[in-house]
């Protein structure tokens, strides 16, 4: 796509402070990846289904940031300032949630018995429409994103350098990671989540109703790609509305890695993908590196489709 | 069958009109002239991506791969190797003619074999997870051209003869109609439809369904490298970026809009887009209009998304398709069929 993420060339033979730099970026990009790579997962979990829109919610995420960002923060001043940033988060990730749940009803929801493919058309449609939509109403040329918080890198970490934006992406997303775990595990939704995943039919019997709890997935899984959206611009602070079909993808792949439709696996998936791809970019190989996603995919499909923690099922007649 | 030889009537009937309307060429408007090449270009695509998609049921998302591939090796081979040929054969008629389909079908045939490739995962991957690795494949080819310095890497690739003419062009055009209708048509062909419509089905009763497959994806993929091949001979320059995801949708949506599995449709389809994707040029630019109305005729993907979206709500087997009998769906998935609720589940 670009040479946005482009983290600089290394020779192959990298010392351990380099080795270590690395990792410490790709387990940054792998955070954002394992982000959007929830949302794909917990929606294929729940409707077998992959909604290709979902990297385009993640742009949307990045884009609602761009624009509550100035109306927002300059409210909080003194010692309410911390609290700006998270305002703008917490806001995106409702509008994003709201984007979700309306993109489901209007789209997916009147093809639910219709044979998958066609609802992978319409998720394509969906896509296409969010990204040039976007550019019709954002304007195709990049936008900058505007500075939450200082970025500067920490003092006391040696040769290594972790700048304060890559830490804060890792405290938010581990704190999303066991918001969601919690969700999932805990609550009656989350436990009508996880039946409807197992069996959609059984789930309905129980009393189950199905389109609260796809509502629910969706809205959870588009907060979480617009947290990821406004993450991912702090770091790489050049927007445009064709920016989250590359990133989205790439979720996809990493949500495969992991075992689609496993929660675990997902951010486990995108945090791998993220390093893989980092130390690819970081080597002799860097053109080649928007490549790397798809090559493992096709590798994993053809090796072990079920991915590192998925179980096998078996097409019964 | 009555109308057994209706079809290579037909055939032979657009290979002459093709001609004849190639020698009048001349007096045509250059720029209608490149219109009317790039919707044979669009009938090739459309016709041989509805045979993966539409036939056989395989959702393929990578045809702009193919016919990269195709226009990347013709436009070589006949850019760079044609000194050595013009020098032994003389620069006549009957040499540029024998040269240009040497190119396109050596385009075409190394497209077939980058198809074989991308048919080996469709033998365990279906539906969804399909359309991901035919798309991966299809940016592989794109960025592998891109990192290709001998044919103009990122630059683009110009200088390429102008040989594609109407002859070429709507006869190419006929013979994928020809190939494709009467190979669905014979006794071998019922496969590709039993493939479509149950895979389980298709095994029991000993159908090979490997085979099929890989065929559909190995012809389809040489028509497409055939069409890469005329469109680079058309429009003399390409660049990697013009065969990219956008393309692969437009060729997509040609099938879908005409009606996937019906040949007469998808070309119908395929010259009903091209023309209305360049009379939106003309909509941008009438003054008359609201500003709104002109600048969404201006970004045409919009106007795609809406197309695919609509057409998936209200008419999902296109304009001229068939629905196919009651409770197998139009995709030919197995599963869906068999859960009424919401969410197939295994």
């Amino acid at each position: 796509m670009d040479d946005r993420r482009f983290l600089g060339y290394a020779p192959l033979r990298m010392t351990g402070t380099e080795f270590l730099q690395q990792l410490i970026n790709g387990l940054s990009l792998g955070a954002f990846y394992a982000l959007i790579a929830l949302g794909y997962t917990m929606v294929y979990g729940v409707l077998r289904f992959i909604n290709f829109a979902h990297g385009d919610v993640f742009m949307i995420g990045a884009f609602c940031g761009y624009y509550l960002s100035p109306r927002l923060l300059p409210h909080f001043t003194g010692w309410m300032t911390p609290l700006g940033p998270i305002s703008v988060l917490v806001l995106t990730m409702l509008i994003c949630a709201l984007l979700g749940i309306t993109i489901e009803k209007i789209a997916y929801r009147p093809l639910r018995s219709r044979p998958k493919l066609t609802v992978l058309i319409t998720a394509i449609g969906v896509s296409l429409f969010l990204e040039y939509g976007g550019q019709f109403v954002f304007g195709a040329d990049p936008k900058s994103f505007p500075e939450l918080m200082p970025d500067r890198a920490l003092e006391g970490t040696g040769a290594l350098t972790i700048t304060t934006t890559q830490l804060a992406a890792f405290i938010v997303t581990i704190s999303l990671l066991v918001a969601l775990t919690f969700i999932v595990k805990r609550t009656r939704l989350g436990m009508a989540m996880r039946a409807l995943s197992n069996n959609a039919t059984a789930a309905a019997l129980m009393g189950v109703n199905i389109d609260t709890v796809v509502s629910f997935t969706f809205g959870l899984g588009s907060a979480l790609a617009g947290a990821g959206g406004i993450l991912f611009a702090l770091s790489y602070p050049s927007i445009d509305p064709l920016m989250g079909l590359l990133p989205g993808i790439k979720a996809f792949v990493a949500a495969v890695l992991g075992g689609i439709g496993n929660i675990p696996g997902a951010a486990v998936g995108g945090i791998v993908l993220g390093v893989v791809e980092t130390f690819v970019g970081g080597s002799a190989f860097s053109t080649y590196r928007d490549a790397i996603a798809f090559a493992l995919l096709i590798i994993i499909l053809l090796f072990r489709p079920t991915g590192i923690f998925g179980r096998a099922q078996i097409e019964k007649v | 069958m009555k109308y057994r030889h209706i079809k290579k009537w037909i055939l032979l009937a657009g290979i002459v009109l093709s001609a004849v309307a190639s020698h009048f060429s001349g007096a045509i408007n250059s720029y209608y002239l490149q219109i009317v090449i790039f919707i044979g270009i669009n009938i090739t695509l459309a016709v041989s991506l509805n045979l993966i998609n539409g036939y056989t049921g395989q959702f393929s998302l990578g045809h702009a791969g193919f016919m990269a591939i195709g226009a990347y090796v013709s436009a070589y081979l006949s850019t760079e190797h044609s000194t050595a040929f013009f020098k032994a054969f003389g620069t006549n008629f009957f040499s540029i003619a024998l040269l240009f389909i040497g190119v396109l079908i050596a385009g075409g045939l190394v497209a077939s074999v980058a198809g074989f490739i991308v048919g080996v995962p469709s033998l365990r991957l279906k539906g969804d997870y399909l359309a991901i690795v035919t798309l991966g494949f299809g940016e592989i080819i794109r960025v592998l051209i891109q990192n290709t310095d001998a044919v103009g890497g990122p630059r683009g690739y110009s200088g390429i003869a102008s040989y594609t003419t109407l002859f070429w062009t709507y006869s190419v055009a006929a013979i994928t109609i020809y190939v494709v209708v009467s190979l669905v048509d014979s006794t071998y062909g019922r496969g590709f439809l039993t493939v479509r419509d149950d895979e389980v089905a298709a095994e029991a009763v000993g159908i090979n369904t490997t085979r099929y497959k890989v065929t559909a994806f190995v012809l389809g993929a040489f028509f497409a490298g055939v069409a890469g091949g005329l469109y680079a001979h058309s429009t003399t320059y390409i660049n990697p970026s013009g065969f990219d995801f956008q393309r692969s949708i437009e060729i997509v949506i040609m099938v879908i809009l005409g009606g996937m599995g019906s040949t007469a449709g998808v070309t119908f389809a395929a010259i009903l887009l091209t023309l209305l994707l360049e009379y939106l040029r003309f909509v941008s630019g009438y003054e008359w209009l609201p500003e709104i109305v002109r600048r969404i005729a201006q970004n045409r993907v919009i106007i795609y998304s809406l197309v695919l979206i609509a057409l998936m709500l209200l008419r999902p087997q296109g304009l001229f398709g068939r629905l196919p009998r009651r409770g197998i769906p139009v995709g030919g998935m197995a599963a869906s069929r068999r859960t009424k609720l919401p969410a197939a589940s295994a």
